[in-house]
C-alpha cells in the first residue's frame, strides 16, 4: 500500500459529498470556459483584421457619411496601394429579427482588398455583371436556405422602399476567423436609385477601405489622409482595420466586462465549494491526522495527503467541466454563429481552466492543511469520532 | 540486570487555560527497566495519560528530563521526534484509532511505510504481526467489519509491526467487553513474555493491572506508590 491509495480512498470516503463537489466544480469550470469562449468571440473580428488595411470614416460618427470625391484624393496619397468603399445598407429580410450585416460595396475593387473572401470565378463574374447582384457568406446562406440564383427582397430602413436582389455568389472564408455571415450588394445599385429618388443622398460613402504596402506606416498614412480633409464639411478619421473593429467591440464593452465579472465570480464559487468540502474533511479527520503523527508521519506527509486530495477532487471536477464544455461550446457556437464568425474554445481557455482547477485545489487545501499540521497530537487524539 | 528504558527526572507538566495554570504532573521521578510490563493506575485526571504521552514524545514536559530508549526527548526537534517515534514507539489507543478506509493489512502496514523496507518485507512483517494477534484470516477486513476486540488486536499488530523498543497502551481495554478485554490483556502479556517487549499500560481497571508485572499509582499528578 502506498500513501497514494490512502489519498484516493480518503477522497471518496463520502462518495455523495465528493461527487456533488466534483459536479459543482465541473459546472463552474464549464461556465467559466463557456463565458471565456463567448468573450473571445467578441474579439475574433479584430483578430481577423489585416495590418495592410486602413478604414476611413466620418470623424463625427459612423452614422455620417463622406463624399465619393474623397476616393480619388485618398487613392493618390503616399503609401496607398488600393482603395475601395462600402456603405451600410441596413435592410430587413422578412422581419426585423432576421438581422445580418449588409454592405453595399464597390464591386470591382472591394474583393481585391479582401482576398480572404473566396468566391468561385463564375459567381464573381456574375456578381460583376449585374447591378442588383449579391454575394453572401456561406453561413448566412445556410441560415436562410439561400442558393445562387435566388431572388431576395429587402425592405430598406436607411434607404426606404423595397429592394430586389438576386444572389449571384456564395463566398467562403479563407481563414477560420473570416466572417461568413455578411451580405455584399453593389454600391452602384444603391447609388443609382438614390440619384433618382433622393439625389441629396447620392454619391455618399460610409467607409473607405485603404490598402497600404507597409503596415509600419499605418499611423503616418492615417494622419496624412485625415489631414487632407481637415476643416472640410466631412472631416475624416482613419485608423487600422483592427482599431476600427475594436471600436465595435468597445460598444459592447459593458457586456464583456459583465461577463468577465461573472467568470471571476464563478472561480470564487468554485473556491468556496471545494474549500467547504475540504474544511469539513479536515475537521472530521483531526484525530486520524493525530494518530498518523503519533506513528511518526511528518507534517509534509499530511500536506501531501490533504493537498493531494483537494487537488484530485479539483482536477476531476475541472476535467469533467472541460469535457462537458466541449459540446456546450458547440451548441453555443451554433446559436451565436450569426453574430460571431468563430465561437470555439481556444487553447488559452483550456489552459486557464486547467490551471484554475489545480490552483483552486491548492488554495482550498491551505486552511485544512494548516489546521491538521498545527493541531497538537494530544489535542487531536482527544477528539473521538 | 536489565537496562533502564525509561528514565524521568523531576518531570512536571502544566496546561494553561486562559491565564490559569493547571498542574497535571508534579515532580515525577521514574525508572522503568527494559522488558517490564508496567501498569499505570489512578483515577481520572490523575495524569496517567499525560505521563504516557510524555514517554511517547507526543507531548513535552514543562520541566524535567524524559529519556526513553536512549534518547533525551527534549533534545529532539519535531521532525527528529517523529522519526524517533516511528523507530522506537508502538502506541495502542483506547478507541483503536484505525484508519476506516484501510483494511486490517493496510492499517498494520501504515507505520511501515515510514521505513525503508521493500514491499515484500513489509508484507512479511504485516503478516507476522497479524498472525501474532490471531487475525491472519481478517487481513482484508475493514474496521467496520471487525468487532471492537478485533479492532484493538489490529491496533496492537500495528503497534508491534515495526518492532518498536517500547509499547505504550492507553486504556487498551477501556472500550471493550470483558472477554475481548481479557484477550487483549493476554496478548499484551504474551508480547511481553514471549517477545520481550517493554509495555507500559495506562488503566483504571485493577483486573487489567493484574496482567502487568508492576503497577505504579498516580494521584493528583504525583506518583504515590512504587
Amino acid at each position: 500500500m502506498k500513501l497514494l491509495k490512502l489519498l484516493f480512498r480518503n477522497s471518496f470516503r463520502h462518495p455523495l459529498r465528493t461527487v456533488l463537489t466534483i459536479l459543482g466544480l465541473a459546472i463552474a469550470i464549464m461556465s467559466f470556459s463557456v463565458i471565456r469562449t463567448a468573450i473571445n468571440a467578441w474579439y475574433v473580428g479584430a483578430e481577423a483584421s489585416s495590418p495592410n488595411r486602413l478604414v476611413t470614416r466620418n470623424a463625427v460618427s459612423l452614422i455620417f457619411d463622406m463624399p465619393l470625391a474623397y476616393k480619388e484624393r485618398i487613392a493618390n496619397a503616399d503609401g496607398v496601394t488600393g482603395i475601395s468603399l462600402a456603405q451600410w445598407f441596413g435592410g430587413i429580410y422578412v422581419e426585423p429579427s432576421n438581422f445580418f450585416a449588409q454592405f453595399a460595396v464597390e464591386h470591382d475593387s472591394y474583393f481585391d482588398l479582401y482576398p480572404e473572401f473566396l468566391v468561385p470565378e463564375d459567381q464573381m463574374a456574375a456578381f460583376m455583371a449585374e447591378r442588383n447582384a449579391v454575394l453572401v457568406g456561406q453561413k448566412l446562406a445556410d441560415r436562410f436556405g439561400w442558393s445562387v440564383g435566388d431572388n431576395v427582397r429587402l425592405t430598406g430602413t436607411i434607404y426606404p422602399g423595397d429592394w430586389d436582389f438576386v444572389i449571384r455568389g456564395i463566398y467562403t472564408g479563407k481563414f477560420e476567423t473570416t466572417d461568413e455571415n455578411t451580405w455584399f450588394s453593389r454600391w452602384d445599385y444603391l447609388d443609382e436609385r438614390m440619384r433618382v429618388e433622393t439625389p441629396g443622398r447620392a454619391g455618399r460613402v460610409g467607409t473607405y477601405i485603404i490598402q497600404i504596402d507597409d503596415p509600419s506606416r499605418a499611423a503616418e498614412i492615417s494622419q496624412a489622409v485625415d489631414a487632407m480633409f481637415e476643416n472640410s464639411i466631412a472631416e475624416t478619421l482613419t485608423e487600422t482595420e483592427e482599431a476600427f473593429n475594436l471600436s465595435f467591440v468597445a460598444m459592447g464593452s459593458q457586456i464583456v466586462l459583465g461577463l468577465q465579472i461573472v467568470s471571476a465570480m464563478v472561480i470564487g464559487v468554485v473556491l468556496l465549494v471545494l474549500g467547504n468540502t475540504m474544511a469539513m474533511t479536515a475537521r472530521e479527520r483531526v484525530s486520524e491526522y493525530a494518530v498518523m503523527k503519533s506513528l511518526g508521519f511528518q507534517s509534509y506527509h499530511l500536506v501531501g495527503l490533504i493537498a493531494g486530495e483537494s487537488m484530485l477532487i479539483a482536477i476531476m471536477g475541472g476535467a469533467l467541466g472541460l469535457l462537458i464544455s466541449v459540446p456546450i461550446n458547440g451548441v453555443l457556437g451554433v446559436a451565436l454563429s450569426m453574430m460571431f464568425p468563430v465561437v470555439k474554445m481556444d487553447a488559452l481557455t483550456f489552459i486557464m481552466s486547467a490551471v484554475i482547477s489545480g490552483g483552486v485545489g491548492l488554495i482550498a487545501a491551505i486552511f485544512p492543511t494548516l489546521k491538521a499540521v498545527r493541531t497538537p497530537i494530544v489535542e487531536g487524539l482527544r477528539i473521538v469520532d | 540486570m536489565a537496562e533502564t528504558i525509561v528514565r524521568m527526572e523531576s518531570v512536571s507538566k502544566s496546561y494553561w487555560r486562559d491565564q490559569l495554570e493547571i498542574p497535571v504532573l508534579q515532580d515525577i521521578n521514574l525508572e522503568i527497566p527494559e522488558g517490564e510490563f508496567l501498569a499505570l493506575m489512578g483515577p481520572s485526571g490523575s495524569g496517567k495519560s499525560t505521563l504516557l504521552n510524555l514517554m511517547a514524545g507526543i507531548d513535552r514536559p514543562s520541566t524535567g528530563s524524559v529519556k526513553v530508549a536512549g534518547a533525551e526527548l527534549a533534545n529532539l526537534g519535531d521532525s527528529d521526534l517523529a522519526r524517533w517515534r516511528s523507530d522506537s514507539i508502538g502506541f495502542i489507543f483506547q478507541f483503536y484509532n484505525l484508519m476506516p478506509v484501510l483494511n486490517a493489512f493496510e492499517n498494520v502496514e501504515l507505520p511501515l511505510l515510514l521505513t525503508k523496507l521493500s514491499s515484500s518485507e513489509r508484507r512479511q512483517q504485516v503478516e507476522t504481526a497479524l498472525s501474532i494477534v490471531g487475525l491472519s484470516d481478517r487481513m482484508k477486513h475493514y474496521p467496520n467489519q471487525l468487532s471492537g476486540g478485533q479492532e484493538q488486536r489490529v491496533a496492537i499488530a500495528r503497534a508491534v509491526a515495526s518492532d518498536p523498543t517500547l509499547i505504550l497502551a492507553d486504556e487498551p481495554t477501556g472500550d471493550l467487553d470483558k472477554q475481548s478485554a481479557e484477550d487483549v490483556l493476554e496478548l499484551l502479556s504474551r508480547l511481553n513474555k514471549e517477545f520481550g517487549k517493554t509495555i507500559i499500560m495506562v488503566t483504571h481497571d485493577p483486573r487489567a493491572a493484574e496482567s502487568a508485572n508492576l503497577t505504579h499509582h498516580l494521584d493528583k499528578g504525583e506518583l504515590v506508590t512504587k
